[in-house]
């Protein structure tokens, strides 16, 4: 399409995000002058929690298994696809993890083990669990929240971030 | 990898944040939002007392929180000259949407223009002229002076039939009252302009003649009919996806049963179930499915019919319904004429129309029982018939609508709760027109004038006929090359040199070119072309009055600045008559000049008071003010009271000839409204009566039309239609569907509005939607060697386009389903340039080739190719 230039959109992608969070930083500062001339400066970005959600050895291919992040009131699923996918991890590139709250009204979604989509009965969104939470079909206005993973040496699963917000929370980590 | 924001919190609005009305400007649902706007260096808490929603948002919330803000409900906007920050989501206090917000709707704070964020960095700032070979800036006094210059000496020299005209005249973000209003008085009142069409169509006519001419407006009932239906008929319109939220909130809740009590209350003594709904497509659609999901298989009754057979398929219900006597006899009698003819005129046996439909015998049978067979105890069965673009641009417009409306009237249920016989709408409404007698009827084939070489200058608002016109390939080609004679001229003289540019022009115009000025929020692609372009406001950048799919009318308030010098139309619209009344006056012809006086306004409210509050029907009682206070349920048009005055005066009346609308509590279809009014404004009963304009009591409207049996004819009775079927009506179809392999099925996307002028520019959507995609069955992509993604040509007689190619199962062998008006892709390109009798376009039956471009470009590699389809768990 016109204006498609993939440079400067990936600047706006990147600017728009900047820009809700200076926004917060900023507000945070002339909210409180009060503040003891020490205290900490607000961090820019959500500090995330690491936090193992399985070991490598747990994982069955196209087995989904229930998992909560960043804290137990954020249900997700971790899954080792069985073929290797851009964003897997893992020995096979193949596991990943998500979020199940679906992003249009939080209702919570289930996994299907035939086409490896996590659907919404809530209003029949579809989410691609091998193209990164891309919706196929479905009302919410964003993909679904993909958490960044690490595998340690000892096959340990580590979630470390999370790459969209999440269905009902201000913030992915609550204070 | 899939789109993502990588937005990992959001601001909270403090607890005294602005708060404005907000009617979604996109489909015709006209769901309710609220705009929260504060400023930039203050914000709000998670506690419930610290915020503007009121909610708790310290923990995770639970599913359909009224607290929740999507990222794409952010931005930062300008509000009075300032930087703010603006949260736009929906309201559950909308009895329309109850909270719901839809992949369109909830990206409006996302696709409002913003230099701070950087969305929206399209839209047009600044008023543009044709200089030095580039699209130039320049003053508003200075483009529309040239317009009018330009616009005058056409008319002098042809007459107003050289002067053709293309504008909106719908709602939302595709009008709205004041807007519809101003341009109509400047082109059918100061102007006769008889050479005009709307934005998807090549002509100025009604896509529902037929309803209307039977005397039934077609939007006759309410939201809440949906509800109380025992079975919902649908013909011609995937609901899911272009009335999401009126699906969502008001059909699944009777698919489910879970508005059993809400039918038992209003409609004690007879029985209830849940609902049955029949659904009428060629294509298996998500709506289908969610239907499926919610209801059962076994309440569900999809009629895949060959596409463009509707009309022989209601035909033989409307026999069979008789044949049986499953007919509402009083109503027939006190309320109809012609009843007896029709079914002696339309009689198709259940038999003949299986052969014709693709349909079985039985399927047939059965849909006219859960349609008309009386309920246990004898009781009436409830039926809401519905249809859109299926029948509106399908084969034999005129007549398939009306086969329709027969099947409705005769099991009597127009007027009644549970019922209606319905357009569904894409864009809302907001009509108000002086009348558009003078078009005439056939109304003039305008994109055939346009290649013809007819007229010397255009006038475009908010149309982009590049991506939503038939024979799109042929219309372009023409008009690139009649402007393009124009942009040389204007080239080959000083810009600088008014009195030698206009010369130049005229000379051009002279010898077939073709000068033409756009109006328009975003630059088109038929605004690529123009000599002239205007910036104009959208919906919550001006205050704007619309109507949705049940009548229901609100005041969007204004919550931001236009972008730069940018306008609300009707102030363009009035500009630009005040520069035809001076280029007039100077030229020394005074009596033209006087007709384009009455135009000082200076809000969008001036153009409110003088139109809609003048001239519609029930306009009396409806003021800003009053609307303001009823929030984002307003009430439903038309207006015949006030609360505490109540209804003027009781009953009903139809007006004395077809089509008119009488001044205060007349009942007749909502946009039903042609020819638009009398003469005078005020005149008659409600003048004497007129309400006081202040205040802010709530309006009275009215909840169904027709409830009192009668209807929009001089004898207020309905009239049954014979309408025989015909075969493909439009010439050549036939030819063309013998010739070619596939049918090119054609409609939308859920996550795309219209066509896509805001969506191009956002990340999510095109990254979803790089180029349109044509679903196709995968042993058709097999045999044609195409992999998911593959770009193919689609290609016949009329022209050629291109799109992706996405397997679906559920697709039917040599049938294809291409995403409508894309940007990247136009399927008019391919739509023959035959209509029906009325210059209805017929898009939905094209059939065409397909053959392989390329593999699948970059840009769509990383997609889903999946079904869209929702299965339920197990
Ligand atoms: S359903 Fe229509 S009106 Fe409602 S939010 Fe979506 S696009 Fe807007
Ligand atoms: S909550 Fe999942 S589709 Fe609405």
């Amino acid at each position: 399409m016109s204006g498609c230039n993939k440079v400067a959109e990936a600047g706006r992608r990147f600017f728009l995000g900047r820009g809700a969070l200076a926004a917060a930083g900023a507000a945070a500062v002339a909210a409180a002058p009060a503040a003891p001339a020490k205290a900490a400066p607000a961090l820019a970005q959500v500090t995330y929690p690491r936090a193992k959600l399985a070991n490598i050895r747990d994982l069955k291919p196209n087995e989904p298994l229930d998992i909560a992040y960043p804290d137990a009131d954020s249900p997700g699923v971790l899954l080792k696809l069985g073929t290797r996918v851009e964003g897997g991890v893992g020995p096979d590139g193949d596991v990943v993890a998500y979020s199940t709250l679906c992003p249009h009204k939080g209702y919570p979604m289930f996994y299907r083990t035939d086409d490896r989509t996590l659907n919404c009965p809530g209003h029949y969104s579809r989410f691609d669990c091998e193209k990164g939470g891309l919706q196929v079909w479905g009302h919410a206005t964003q993909n679904l929240a993909q958490y960044r993973l690490r595998v340690d040496g000892n096959g340990d699963i580590q979630a470390e971030g999370v790459d969209e917000l999440i269905y009902g929370r201000h913030s992915n980590v609550l204070g | 990898m899939a789109y993502k924001r990588n937005i990992d919190r959001l601001p909270i609005p403090p607890r005294d944040a602005r708060v404005n009305n907000v009617t979604c400007h996109f489909c015709i649902v006209g769901c309710g939002y609220k705009a929260y706007t504060w400023p930039m260096n203050r914000q709000g808490g998670p506690a419930p007392g610290e915020n503007a929603y009121g909610e708790d948002l310290r923990g995770q919330q639970g599913a359909d929180s009224a607290g929740w803000v999507a990222p794409s409900m952010y931005n930062v906007v300008k509000q009075d000259g300032r930087d703010v920050q603006i949260v736009i989501k929906p309201d559950h206090d909308c009895v329309v949407n109850s909270g719901l917000g839809s992949i369109r709707g909830a990206r409006m704070a996302e696709v409002s223009y913003s230099a701070v964020t950087g969305t929206q960095q399209a839209r047009l700032t600044d008023p543009l002229i044709w200089r030095y070979g580039t699209m130039s800036p320049t003053s508003w006094e200075d483009s529309l002076s040239l317009v009018a210059e330009v616009t005058r000496r056409v008319v002098e020299e042809q007459g107003e039939d050289g002067l053709i005209v293309s504008a909106y005249d719908h709602g939302g973000a595709g009008g709205g009252y004041e807007n519809t209003w101003a341009t109509g008085k400047l082109y059918f009142e100061s102007m006769k302009v008889k050479n005009i069409r709307i934005h998807n169509r090549p002509a100025y006519n009604s896509e529902v003649h037929g309803t209307r001419d039977m005397g039934v407006g077609e939007l006759n009932n309410c939201y809440e009919d949906a509800e109380l239906a025992d079975t919902i008929f649908v013909a011609g319109a995937n609901s899911l996806e272009t009335q999401t939220n009126y699906f969502l909130n008001h059909w699944v809740p009777n698919l489910r049963g879970t508005s059993l009590d809400k039918k038992k209350q209003e409609l004690p003594n007879e029985p209830h179930a849940a609902a049955r709904v029949i659904i009428v497509d060629p294509r298996r659609t998500v709506t289908i499915a969610a239907c499926e999901a919610e209801a059962g298989k076994d309440n569900v009754l999809h009629l895949q019919i060959n596409s463009g057979t509707d009309l022989a398929l209601f035909n033989a219900l409307f026999t069979e319904i008789a044949s049986r006597g499953w007919v509402d006899r009083s109503f027939i009698n006190a309320s109809t004429t012609g009843f007896d003819a029709a079914v002696a005129g339309n009689r198709t046996s259940v038999e003949d129309a299986a052969r014709i439909t693709g349909l079985s015998v039985a399927d047939i049978r059965k849909a006219a029982s859960w349609i008309a067979e009386p309920k246990q105890g004898g009781a009436r069965r409830r039926t809401m018939f519905a249809y859109e673009k299926g029948i509106i641009w399908g084969n034999d417009n005129y007549r398939t609508n009306q086969a329709m409306v027969n099947v409705a009237l005769a099991t009597g249920n127009i007027g009644r709760p549970g019922g209606g016989c319905v357009r569904l709408g894409g864009h809302q409404e907001g009509y108000a027109r002086p009348s558009d007698a003078h078009v005439g009827r056939p109304a003039a084939y305008v994109d055939q004038l346009l290649i013809q070489g007819k007229g010397g200058i255009h006038h475009v608002w908010g149309c982009d006929h590049f991506k939503t016109t038939l024979n799109a390939g042929e219309f372009k080609r023409t008009y690139q090359r009649r402007t393009n004679m124009v942009k040389e001229a204007m080239d080959s003289v000083p810009a600088g040199d008014r009195p030698a540019q206009v010369e130049a022009i005229m000379k051009a115009i002279r010898a077939g070119g073709l000068f033409t000025v756009n109006v328009d929020i975003v630059p088109t692609q038929i605004g690529s072309c123009a000599h002239v372009v205007l910036p104009a406001a959208t919906s919550g950048e001006m205050n704007l009055t619309s109507m949705n799919g049940e009548r229901r009318m609100r005041l969007t308030e204004r919550y931001m600045d236009p972008p730069g010098r940018a306008m609300p139309d009707c102030l363009i619209a009035a500009r630009l008559a005040q520069a035809l009344e001076r280029t007039w006056r100077a030229a020394g012809k005074a009596e033209v000049a006087d007709r384009f006086r009455g135009y000082d306004w200076q809000t969008e409210e001036d153009a409110f008071n003088d139109g809609y509050r003048k001239h519609e029907k029930g306009g009396e009682f409806v003021t800003y003010a009053r609307l303001r206070a009823m929030g984002t349920n307003g009430f439903q048009e038309p207006a015949v009271g006030l609360a505490g005055t109540g209804p003027v005066a009781a009953g009903t009346t139809t007006g004395a000839t077809p089509g008119m609308v009488v001044q205060g509590p007349a009942i007749e279809g909502a946009r039903g409204k042609e020819p638009v009014q009398q003469a005078g404004p005020n005149t008659g009963l409600s003048a004497a009566a007129a309400p006081p304009s202040g205040g802010t009591e709530p309006i009275i409207g009215t909840k169904r039309l027709y409830a009192d049996g009668k209807f929009n004819r001089p004898d207020g009775r309905a009239t049954f239609a014979v309408a025989e079927w015909r075969g493909l009506q439009a010439e050549g179809k036939q030819a063309e569907k013998d010739k070619h392999r596939f049918l090119i099925n054609n409609g939308r996307a859920n996550h795309v509005w219209q066509s896509a002028y805001l969506d191009q520019h956002n990340d999510f959507v095109r990254d979803r939607f790089p180029y349109p995609y044509i679903e196709m069955n995968p042993a058709d992509m097999q045999e044609l060697r195409l992999s998911p993604g593959d770009l193919v040509e689609v290609f016949n007689g009329n022209g050629a386009t291109q799109a992706v190619a996405w397997p679906e199962a559920q697709v039917r062998r040599n049938e294809t389903f291409m995403l409508f008006a894309y940007p990247t892709g136009v399927q008019g390109n391919v739509v023959s340039k035959a209509t029906n009798e009325l210059i209805i376009p017929n898009y939905k039956q094209t059939w065409g080739d397909i053959r392989k471009i390329s593999d699948a470009p970059a840009a769509v590699r990383h997609l889903s190719w999946k079904t869209q389809e929702y299965r339920p768990a197990g």
